[in-house]
């Protein structure tokens, strides 16, 4: 054995064939069929051994030698099991295994090293709270998604039409026209994405509809449909995969106010403060949490006027209902204004980007209108977030929406303007060949292409979208930036420097520092993603923008919380809305998946750019593909598929599974429930039997109820059992805890005399019989010792 | 394996990797802190595992276990002696347990350690007036601290003995939405 161990760690991995070869043909001869399988059996319980070892609380030294010590019989037997016919195979297998776990934890170890940010997260974390942290992990995850989501269009549309497709100039598509070329490079209109921004790869209307392009035939038209539909398919998968993470590990869920001291003593500590401030901020918040509850367990709650908070309630939601009716109608009106400005020429600067203005400015002022609207209500601080989580998200939906409604109407009007200029530019074009011929005198020569500038250009909707959509984004990110700068940073400055030569302490009075509004960040990040998800089919551009934005907010952000904010004054931990982020993140991909969808499957393309233009539908780019690229036999296929006859009943048959697999969860969730009522029965039972009350459980009662009285019968026999006998009007005194004839528990706690201090003497045997719940100090019974 | 470092053998790495939840990279790193904490006791070569131990007041100074209230119980139930001086395979022990990826069921048994300051396998009232009063750094009155602690023992013990043994702790804990970070 002692060879084994001196052999370094990578012999160790392959089969050492001499030693355990001698060794094992020895006891070849003894071991017999049950032997081997024992031995296999022990083999098998010490890998588990060293793949669990770390889970187990030893200390570390035992778990050294543990480790060795498995590790050396499962070396040396493994050799031995490995024998007769299989035995080759067997040890290749081992070898196999030992390599793939190395491999993994190399992998892991990689893995782990290439996570960014790690260091100035944790920094964040210990000044500020496991709370703040979340924003910035969940901003790390979002620019991880948004990344990859970058990698498939960037490498998989703008790549091969920039080195395959054809350079800008060639065809009228990738033209600025005639008439915008003097001011394609000024700034302001570069600003607004029109110009050369808008002639280039940034948005739909530059790709070429060739169905392949370039010496490998690539298909650009079928991947810029995939790359599109597989870029919700991707975030869909990504999100309910990490959802299903955070919910698993979630744990237990007991009611509200189970175990509230107990919690509140075990577990509001944040092991993760590293910060002198944030402890005393912490300290401080825990002894108020504490006095809080103390004084909710002693006082019986004021009943207040009921009728008055109800009709505040219902006042603070009709508020702030109308104020996001209000809102959803200032942006339609923006937008109808907006429509009209598109025809006028000389627009100051305000007015070509109210409509953008002004929807940032809403989604700043409504939030703290919401809130003050929601002091009038009352709630519990928990309950009063969810609230206003809920309304801002409101809000930014219904804003969005309008928004979309709003651009809709413009995409109908510019869809009757492609028919009536299509027709323009065909006739534009003959003309230009008559001249042409004309003048050359000569019917027979064919003319040169119309020079691309010049030909007549359709509105081409998609593009009018996609600019809408990075504008919108542009100018979000500049008011999230803005706002910080202002908001915390000029604040802070003030604060800090003005104090001086102020009546009034700034610190501790009006402004002070701001705190960090963990909430609202992520709700606009949110948003920001629900943005990207819609405008990215039309302008492949925007990911790119997006990922961008992402980084600099990672450290812009974090520099701006260390900076200029203080940790929070109430710290309370949402802990499971982790999870209610990620919900919302849901909601918002389906809703942006919407809009685009339908466009595809509705809308037509326009005739004269992008790379579904000549086409009826967007997605008969995927019809063609069929007919056109793949056997025969699958075109057939997909036809059989693609029957109603097919369809219909596939439909019905995953409306029956989802129906199964609800009916499956609900029973699992009923026996859960009475699992966990059963405990619960049993925790109180031997809570009153402790306490020596009366059962609270009715069905208890009446079972006691119904057990002969025991001072009335002959000395007890061992086993009683309940019998159904009527009895006559039984005194509470037999039933304190002798009736109870499960009891197994003879010491109960005698009644203590003076309801002051905790129980200090042991437990007697029970003088006397009388009633009274004791001493107990079940919820709410009782005075409490002061 | 590529990397030159003299500090531990591959075998220990691996048997390191194989005991704790961290990575290769992350146990040479602590290593590194360990050192920091005493550089003239901890030596860089660590290949024939030598017997050093940190005292507590060194390893209560490190900026992660500073401000936090259950310092000294937290190193002294990781520690040997009981005292709280750390050798490495302790330091990396207590780290271990305590870092992400730990479960919550480990987390649990060490979080009862902790808190039962008089060892005696059961968290008494003696025992949470002490967390207690660390917790708030004594700004309850006694009476209210009193309360407190009976009421936190009424919640959660269910065998009626007064205490709370490691059952009660658990199905109390286990069920807390916020004991672990997520």
């Amino acid at each position: 054995m002692e060879c084994l161990c001196a052999i370094s760690h990578d012999q160790l991995y392959s089969y050492s064939s001499s030693d355990s070869n001698s060794s094992s043909d020895e006891e070849e001869e003894s071991m017999s069929e049950g032997e081997m399988a024992r031995l296999m059996e022990e083999v098998e319980e010490k890998k588990k051994l060293i793949a669990n070892i770390r889970n187990k609380p030893w200390r570390m030294k035992r778990r050294l030698t543990h480790l060795k010590e498995a590790q050396e019989f499962v070396d040396k037997f493994e050799g031995a099991l490995g024998k007769g016919k299989g035995r080759k195979w067997y040890a290749y297998k081992v070898m196999m295994t030992k390599k793939w776990i190395k491999f993994q934890r190399d992998f892991e170890n990689f893995r782990t090293a290439c996570i960014p940010w790690e260091r100035k997260i944790k920094e964040v974390e210990s000044h500020f709270g496991s709370s703040v942290a979340s924003y910035f992990i969940f901003l790390r995850w979002m620019y991880g998604m948004n990344l990859v989501l970058f990698g498939f269009t960037f490498g998989l549309v703008v790549i091969p039409e920039v080195l395959m497709g054809l350079p800008y100039g060639s065809i009228p598509r990738k033209t600025v026209p005639r008439a915008e070329q003097d001011t394609a490079q000024d700034y302001s209109v570069l600003m607004d994405f029109n110009g050369y921004c808008k002639y280039s790869v940034l948005f739909y209307g530059y790709y070429n509809n060739q169905r392949t392009i370039g010496l490998l035939k690539f298909r650009l038209p079928l991947s810029y449909l995939m790359v599109g539909i597989g870029t919700f398919g991707y975030s869909l998968m990504v999100v309910i995969r990490t959802m299903a993470k955070n919910a698993d590990v979630g744990g237990g869920d007991g009611e509200e106010g189970e175990f509230t001291f107990a919690w509140k003593m075990f577990t509001s500590w944040d092991y993760l403060i590293g910060n002198a401030e944030t402890a005393d901020n912490k300290y401080a918040s825990i002894t108020t949490s504490f006095k809080e509850s103390i004084v909710d367990e002693q006082e019986n709650q004021k009943d207040e006027n009921i009728h008055l908070r109800r009709f505040l309630r219902v006042l603070a939601n009709f508020l702030i209902i109308c104020s996001l009716g209000g809102s959803g109608y200032l942006i339609y009106f923006v937008v109808k204004r907006s429509q009209e400005f598109a025809n006028r020429d000389d627009l100051s600067w305000y007015e070509k980007n109210e409509l953008e203005i002004i929807m940032s400015l809403l989604g700043l002022v409504c939030p703290p209108l919401f809130e003050t609207i929601a002091e009038l209500e009352d709630y519990h601080p928990r309950i009063a977030l969810k609230w206003q989580l809920g309304r801002i998200f409101a809000l930014f939906l219904g804003n969005l929406y309008t928004f979309l409604f709003a651009l809709f109407d413009e995409v109908n009007t510019k869809l009757d303007e492609e028919q009536a200029i299509k027709n323009a530019s065909i006739w534009a074009m003959k003309e230009y060949y008559a001249n042409y011929s004309r003048l050359v005198n000569d019917t027979m020569v064919t003319p040169p292409p119309m020079d691309p500038a010049d030909v007549i250009r359709g509105p081409c909707w998609e593009t009018a979208v996609g600019i809408e959509f990075v504008k919108l984004t542009v100018s979000d990110i500049q008011v999230t930036y803005l706002t910080i700068l202002i908001g915390d940073f000029a604040r802070a400055v003030i604060v800090r420097f003005l104090n001086y030569c102020w009546c009034w302490d700034l610190e501790a009075g009006f402004p002070s520092y701001g705190e960090f509004d963990i909430s609202g960040n992520v709700l606009g990040l949110v948003f920001n993603q629900g943005m990207i998800w819609m405008g990215a089919f039309y302008a492949p551009g925007l990911v790119g923008i997006n990922v961008l934005r992402l980084l600099s907010s990672m450290y812009y952000q974090c520099w701006a919380v260390m900076a200029t904010n203080v940790p929070h004054e109430r710290v309370f931990k949402a802990s499971k809305s982790n999870n209610f982020y990620m919900g919302l993140l849901l909601l918002i991909l389906f809703l942006s998946l919407l809009p685009v969808v339908y466009t595809i499957m509705t809308l037509p393309p326009s005739f004269d750019c992008g790379p579904f233009s000549g086409k009826q539908k967007m997605f008969d780019v995927i019809m063609e593909t069929i007919d056109l690229d793949l056997p025969a036999f699958m075109g057939t296929l997909f036809s059989y598929a693609a029957n109603p006859g097919l369809i219909i009943p596939a439909v019905l048959l995953m409306v029956l599974a989802i129906y199964y697999l609800n009916s499956v969860s609900e029973a699992y969730k009923n026996s859960n429930m009475e699992l966990k009522k059963k405990m619960q029965m049993a925790r109180d039972e031997e809570k009153n039997r402790r306490n020596n009350t009366d059962s609270t459980n009715q069905v208890m009662k009446d079972l006691e109820d119904l057990l002969p009285n025991r001072s009335l019968a002959p000395p007890p026999e061992p086993e009683k059992k309940p019998e159904p006998e009527p009895k006559p009007a039984k005194t509470k005194a037999r039933s304190a805890g002798n009736g109870v004839n499960l009891q197994k528990d003879v010491s109960l706690a005698s009644p203590n005399p003076n309801a002051r201090g905790p129980v200090s003497q042991p437990p007697g045997p029970r003088g006397h019989g009388p009633p009274g719940p004791g001493p107990g100090r079940g919820r709410g019974r009782g005075a409490p010792p002061r | 394996m590529g990397n030159k470092q003299t500090t531990f053998t591959d075998e220990q790495l691996e048997a390191y990797q194989d005991c704790t939840f961290f990575t290769r990279k992350e146990i040479l790193r602590l290593h590194g802190r360990y050192r920091e904490l005493a550089p003239h006791l901890v030596p860089l070569d660590y290949t024939n595992s030598p017997d050093i131990r940190v005292p507590l007041s060194l390893i209560v100074s490190m900026p992660e276990l500073k401000e936090n209230p259950f310092r000294e119980r937290i190193v002294a139930t990781f520690s040997e002696d009981g005292q709280g001086n750390l050798s490495f395979n302790d330091f990396v022990d207590m780290f271990s347990a305590l870092c992400e990826t730990s479960p919550r069921e480990l987390k649990t048994i060490y979080a009862f350690k902790i808190y039962d300051f008089n060892r005696d396998s059961f968290i008494c009232k003696e025992d949470l007036k002490q967390t207690l009063n660390k917790l708030t750094k004594g700004e309850l009155t006694p009476e209210e601290v009193t309360l407190v602690c009976d009421k936190a023992v009424e919640e959660a013990d269910l065998d009626g003995d007064n205490k709370l043994s490691f059952a009660d702790f658990e199905n109390m804990i286990s069920k807390a939405p916020d004991f672990l970070r997520y």
